[in-house]
């Protein structure tokens, strides 16, 4: 690491600047497996190029929030992609992809905790690797949305017998989207905000 | 072709809140701590401002002479807001090891920082409103 020239240090480009009214942020999380798409839906939808911000986890440290030294032999670099979208000139949107695994959960302090909501992005390949994810969520009352991305070999299930498979309360949306599409990703995060404004109006969110 | 299943799970007992940020124990490491990667010294209690990935931080002024290369750099970066996640992408820090240099710049006021709104009990309408109507323009 070397800071000696402030040239060297890569920082946001002029456009990328917010403005300096921006007084808080919000965040959304997008969950999912191992090469399911997280990265290219938070860049399909960022105003800026998708960052990452990295957490080094040890086997001793899992958990100790001030652990964050490595032995060589245990330690783990998680990486997690976000991106972020400016609502208005005093609130701002950030996107965090992160593994389904919830043992990197706790590397980040509140992520799923404050986030507002989740989607789950799910691929038909391999659903059985969002199961875990989903129950997790569940348990922690964070709410969310089920988001199938399409890939062109994989198994198409109507939506309905999804939502039966994934044991989906009936009030969740679940659809099809692609990633890969700005417009798909963002009817994605409009049904989750839907899905979190009806929660508002009948006082479930908890 | 039938796809695997799943049983839902229901909403756990809240866990009761963490305890207010106990204080790290002082004295020598205990045996068998691994090596640090990272020597960055924050305050010497080791406490830590409650910060989020998405609190905002902005620099109240430029670097002192004083302020660390690490610090210098975050108060440039800084000029305008950003988030401790964008700052720990930028300057390839992990999370935790830029939460002690916000702590730091925090305590002798070099930086402001701007907290998050979080999901509340009960839901500001509001600002679910104002983020979809933020989504719908792009």
């Amino acid at each position: 690491m070397d800071f000696k020239s402030s040239d060297t240090i890569p920082g946001p480009r002029t456009e990328d600047h917010l403005p300096h009214t921006a007084q808080a942020a919000v965040k959304i999380v997008i969950v999912g497996g191992f090469g399911v798409g997280k990265t290219t839906m938070v860049g399909s939808v960022s105003e800026i190029r998708p960052l990452t911000t990295e957490e080094t986890m040890t086997q001793a440290g899992i958990g100790v929030d001030d652990n964050y030294g490595s032995d060589s032999k245990t330690a783990t670099t998680v990486a997690m992609d976000f991106g972020r979208i400016s609502i208005t000139d005093k609130l701002v949107l950030y996107l965090f992809g992160t593994p389904g695994q919830e043992r990197f959960w706790f590397l980040w302090n509140g992520l799923f905790e404050g986030a507002l909501g989740a989607v789950v992005l799910v691929d038909t390949r391999r659903l059985e690797v969002s199961f875990d994810v989903m129950g997790r969520l569940e348990e922690r009352g964070v709410p969310f949305v089920v988001a199938v991305n399409s890939f062109p070999d994989g198994p198409r299930y109507p939506v309905e017998e999804l939502r039966t498979a994934l044991d989906l309360a009936p009030d969740i949306p679940i659809m099809e989207c692609d990633v890969r599409r700005r417009a798909s990703s963002k009817d994605v995060l409009m049904t989750l905000m839907r899905f979190l404004h009806s929660l508002a109006l009948s006082g479930a969110l908890i | 072709m039938t796809p695997p299943r799943r049983k839902r799970r229901r909403p756990q007992p809240v866990a009761s809140p963490p305890p207010p940020s106990p204080e790290p124990a002082s004295g020598p490491d205990k045996p068998g701590n691994p090596e640090r990667l990272y020597t960055i010294a924050g305050s010497a209690d080791g406490a830590r401002a409650e910060l989020d990935l998405v609190t905002l931080i902005v620099a109240r002024s430029a670097p002192p002479p004083s302020a660390s290369p690490e610090e210098a750099a975050v108060l440039r970066l800084c000029a305008a807001p950003l988030s401790l996640a964008e700052l720990s992408a930028y300057l390839q820090l992990p999370f935790s090891a830029m939460t002690v240099v916000i702590t730091k710049l925090i305590t002798t006021e070099l930086v402001q920082a701007r907290a998050p709104i979080v999901r509340q009990a009960v839901a500001d309408r509001s600002l679910l409103e104002a983020v979809m109507h933020g989504l719908q323009k792009l």
